[in-house]
C-alpha cells in the first residue's frame, strides 16, 4: 500500500505531452478526435458536392434525420454500458410506430373526434408507456430469468416485426394528427426565427451557469482548478457552438410561398420583392437535444447511472456492494424502451404515415452510433454525448453519399467499413492510453 | 473463552450447492475487539462460510448472530445494516470509476436535489485514503489504472468508512509485497484496538499466528475444532488443517477425525 504515483516534480515536467495537457485541463480527447472526424467528414463531402452539403437546407435536413437514431441511441449506451445489447429497436420502433398510428388516426378520433387539442400529447404517452412495458417486458426476460440479452432481444427484432404488421395486416396509416406532425420536422416542425434565438440563449446562460458552478463547488472543496482561460475557452466553445447552430437553422428560408401564406395568415402583406423568413431550428432536434441532456443528468449526476456503470465495470461487485442488479438491468431496457417510444412519434411524425416497415436496420445504426460515439462493448464506458456525436457521423456519411450519388449497396458498404475502422481506431487509442 | 456474548455467532450454518455439501453444520463466533483466523485448504467451506455472514449467499440451514440477537442476512444490504462489512479476495471493484465511487457504491451520498454529491464523496475519499495511504494521489483515475496495493486501500477504505462492527477479511495479503502486507497487519491491529471484531482468512499460518487471537479450522465444509492461538502450535495446527486431528489444546468440532 506504499506504492503512489511519482511526484508530479519529475526533471520532465517542461515536457509534457500533448495528451497530459489536455488532461490538466479535463479536456476529452476522444471527444476532440470525434469532432475532427465529423470535420473531415463534413469539408469532404462539400467539397466533393461542390459545396452542397455545407448549406443551411443540408445541415437542417442532417439534423432532422439523426434525431430518431440519436434518441434511441442515448438508452443505447446504457444498455450497452450493462454487457448487454438490444437488437430490437427497430422492429419495436416499427411496432411502437404502428400502434401510435392507430390510436392518433382511429381510436382517439373516435373517442374525442377528429383533430382533437389532445391528441397529440395523447399519441406521444401512449408511444413511450408502450415502448416503456415492451422494454420492461425484454428486461424482466434478461435480469429475472438470465436469458441472454442477445437472444432476447433478436427474438424481439422478429416479434415486433412481425407485431408491426399485424397490427392492420400490412396496411399503411396516414396522415397523422396535424398536431403531431411538427414531431417529425418539415416546416410545419420548424419553431421560426426568434424562438430559436431565445431557446439558444437560454442554452448559452445554461451552459455558463452550469460551468460557474461546478467551479464554485470545487473550489469550495478546495480540489484543484481548471485554469479559468480553459474553463472560458470551453464555455466560448460550447455557446459559439449553440449560436452557430441557431444562425444556420434561421438562415435555412422558407419557401416563398409558405413564407407568404404565414405572413398573411397574421394579418400582414407579402412586399412587391418578396421576404426570406428563417426555418429556426426543428422540434425533433430540439426533442433529441433534450432527451440527451436528460439522459446525461441520468448517466452522471444520479444514482441510477452509477449503478449503471458500476455493473458494467464489475456487475459481481455492484451486486455484493448492495446495487439491485436485478431491477437496474431491467429498468435500463425500460428506459431504452421509452426512448424507442420517443423515437417512433418522431419517425411516423415524419413519413406523416405510420408503416410497418418503419425502423428497418435502425438497431445496427443505432449500435453503430453508441459505439462510435465511444461506447465499450465490454462494458463500464460510454457517453451520452459521444453517442449523439456518432449518430450524427452516422448520418453525414449517408446523407454525404446519398448528395453525391452514391449508390444504396455501396453506401451500406461504406458505411460498414467506416464502423469497423472507427472501433479499430478507438481500441488503439485506448491501448495507448493504458 | 471469556464469557461475554459474543459479537458475531454463527451457529450449525449448511449450505449445499447442488448437492454438494459446501459448509455443513459450522459453528464459529467472533468478540469484539478479537481477531478469528479462519483456516483450511482451498475448497475447505471457509470462504463459503463468510459469504454467508456478508451476505452473498443464503444459508439453507443454521442461525446467525449479533451481539446475542438471531438475525436474517439475506443480501449484502442486510448484512452492511448489521455493521459487516467484507474485503474480498477478489476486491470486488468496479474497475471502470473512481476510488470515491466504488467507495460510496450503495450507499453514494447524495446532494439535497437527489443527486449524486461527488465533491463531499470525494473529500471523504481525501479523508480516509490519507489515513490509510498517505501517498495516494490518484483520486480521479478508474481503479483499474491502480497499483495493486492502492487498489486493495480502497477495498479496505470501503469497508472501514461506514463504522464496521465486525470486518471480513478475505485473503487480504495475497496479493501485496512484504511492506504492503506490514501495513494491513498495523491496520489489523488498529481495528481491533478500536473494538472491531475481525475474520482473517488465510492460507499463511504465520500471518495467522501473528495476529489472531483464536483460530478455527474447517475441512470438506465442516469445523475441525477452534483453539486460542497460544493453546496450540503452528504444526498442530498444520495437522488440523492436512488430516482433520484435533490437538489436545482446541475444542474439537463435528468435522474432527475420530480415533
Amino acid at each position: 500500500m506504499t506504492e503512489s504515483v511519482p511526484a508530479p516534480a519529475t526533471p520532465s515536467q517542461d515536457a509534457k505531452s500533448f495528451a497530459d495537457h489536455l488532461r490538466a485541463i479535463e479536456f476529452d480527447a476522444r471527444m476532440i478526435g470525434m469532432i475532427a472526424a465529423l470535420a473531415v467528414i463534413w469539408l469532404g463531402f462539400n467539397w466533393l458536392s461542390g459545396g452542397a452539403f455545407l448549406t443551411p437546407r443540408n445541415l437542417w435536413n442532417l439534423s432532422v434525420q439523426t434525431a430518431s437514431v440519436a434518441v434511441m441511441a442515448c438508452g443505447m449506451v446504457l444498455v450497452i454500458v450493462t454487457r448487454n445489447i438490444d437488437l430490437s429497436v427497430g422492429s419495436m420502433l416499427g411496432f411502437v410506430g404502428m400502434v401510435t398510428g392507430l390510436v392518433q388516426a382511429q381510436l382517439l378520433p373516435g373517442l374525442l373526434g377528429f383533430e382533437h387539442p389532445a391528441t397529440w400529447l395523447l399519441s406521444i404517452l401512449a408511444a413511450v408507456a408502450l415502448g416503456g412495458l415492451i422494454g420492461l417486458f425484454q428486461g424482466a426476460l434478461i435480469a429475472y430469468l438470465a436469458i441472454p440479452s442477445f437472444i432476447v432481444t433478436l427474438g424481439g427484432l422478429l416479434v415486433w416485426r412481425g407485431g408491426a404488421w399485424w397490427v392492420t395486416q400490412g396496411q399503411t396509416i396516414a396522415p397523422m394528427d396535424s398536431r403531431f406532425r411538427p414531431l417529425g420536422g418539415g416546416i410545419e416542425g420548424a419553431i421560426g426565427t426568434s424562438a430559436s434565438w431565445a431557446i439558444g440563449l437560454v442554452i448559452c446562460a445554461l451552459i455558463v451557469a452550469g460551468i460557474a458552478f461546478a467551479r464554485r463547488r470545487r473550489k469550495r472543496y478546495g480540489f484543484a482548478l481548471r485554469p479559468l482561460w480553459a474553463e472560458i475557452v470551453l464555455a466560448a466553445l460550447a455557446c459559439g457552438t449553440v449560436v452557430g447552430a441557431v444562425a444556420i437553422a434561421n438562415s435555412y428560408a422558407l419557401p416563398a410561398g409558405v413564407a407568404r401564406r404565414l405572413v398573411e395568415a397574421k394579418g400582414g402583406t407579402w412586399p412587391e420583392g418578396g421576404l426570406t423568413i428563417g426555418h429556426g431550428l426543428a422540434v425533433p432536434v430540439l426533442l433529441a437535444l433534450a432527451v440527451g441532456v436528460a439522459m446525461s443528468f441520468l448517466a452522471r449526476r444520479l444514482r441510477f447511472g452509477r449503478y449503471v456503470f458500476s455493473i458494467g465495470g464489475n456487475p459481481e461487485a455492484a451486486q455484493l456492494s448492495g446495487v439491485n442488479t436485478r431491477k437496474v438491468l431491467m429498468l435500463v431496457y425500460g428506459l431504452m424502451g421509452m426512448l424507442v417510444g420517443i423515437a417512433a412519434c418522431i419517425s411516423t411524425a415524419r413519413l406523416n404515415a405510420a408503416t410497418n416497415s418503419a425502423g428497418q436496420l435502425d438497431e445496427l445504426y443505432v449500435i453503430a452510433a453508441a459505439v462510435i460515439g465511444g461506447t465499450s462493448l465490454a462494458g463500464g464506458v460510454g457517453t451520452i454525448a459521444g453517442a449523439m456525436l456518432g449518430a450524427l457521423v452516422m448520418q453525414s456519411l449517408q446523407s454525404g453519399m446519398v448528395l453525391i450519388g452514391v449508390d444504396t449497396p455501396l453506401q451500406n458498404i461504406v458505411v460498414g467499413i467506416v464502423l469497423v475502422l472507427a472501433v479499430w481506431l478507438d481500441g488503439l487509442y485506448r491501448k495507448r492510453l493504458g | 473463552m471469556d464469557m461475554t456474548t459474543p459479537l458475531v455467532e454463527m451457529r450449525e450454518i449448511s449450505i449445499a450447492f447442488g448437492g454438494i455439501k459446501a459448509v455443513d453444520h459450522a459453528s464459529v463466533d467472533l468478540h469484539a475487539g478479537e481477531v478469528v483466523g479462519l483456516l483450511g485448504h482451498n475448497g475447505a467451506g471457509k470462504s463459503t462460510l463468510i459469504k454467508i455472514l456478508s451476505g452473498a449467499y443464503r444459508a439453507d440451514a443454521g442461525e446467525i448472530r449479533i451481539a446475542g440477537e438471531p438475525v436474517a442476512i439475506s443480501s449484502p444490504r442486510d448484512a452492511k445494516r448489521h455493521g459487516i462489512e467484507t474485503i474480498y479476495q477478489t476486491l470486488a471493484l468496479a474497475d471502470n470509476v473512481d476510488a470515491a465511487a466504488n467507495i460510496f457504491l450503495g450507499r453514494e451520498l447524495l446532494t439535497a436535489w437527489g443527486t449524486l454529491d461527488d465533491s463531499a464523496m470525494e473529500a471523504e475519499t481525501r479523508k480516509v485514503m490519507g489515513r490509510l495511504n498517505p501517498h495516494f494521489r490518484r483520486f480521479k483515475e478508474p481503479v483499474k489504472a491502480l497499483s495493486g496495493g492502492q487498489r486493495q486501500s480502497v477495498a479496505i477504505a470501503r469497508a472501514i468508512y461506514f463504522n464496521a462492527r465486525v470486518l471480513i477479511m478475505d485473503e487480504p495479503t495475497a496479493a501485496l509485497g512484504p511492506a504492503e502486507t506490514k501495513q494491513v497487519a498495523d491496520l489489523i491491529l488498529e481495528l481491533k484496538k478500536q473494538g472491531i471484531g475481525i475474520f482473517l482468512i488465510s492460507h499463511d499460518l504465520h500471518d495467522v499466528f501473528d495476529l489472531a487471537d483464536r483460530v478455527s479450522v474447517m475441512k470438506n465444509g465442516k469445523v475441525v475444532g477452534s483453539a486460542h492461538v497460544r493453546d496450540v502450535t503452528q504444526d498442530e495446527v498444520l495437522g488440523m488443517i492436512i488430516s482433520g486431528k484435533c490437538p489436545p489444546g482446541a475444542v474439537a468440532g463435528p468435522g474432527a477425525l475420530r480415533s
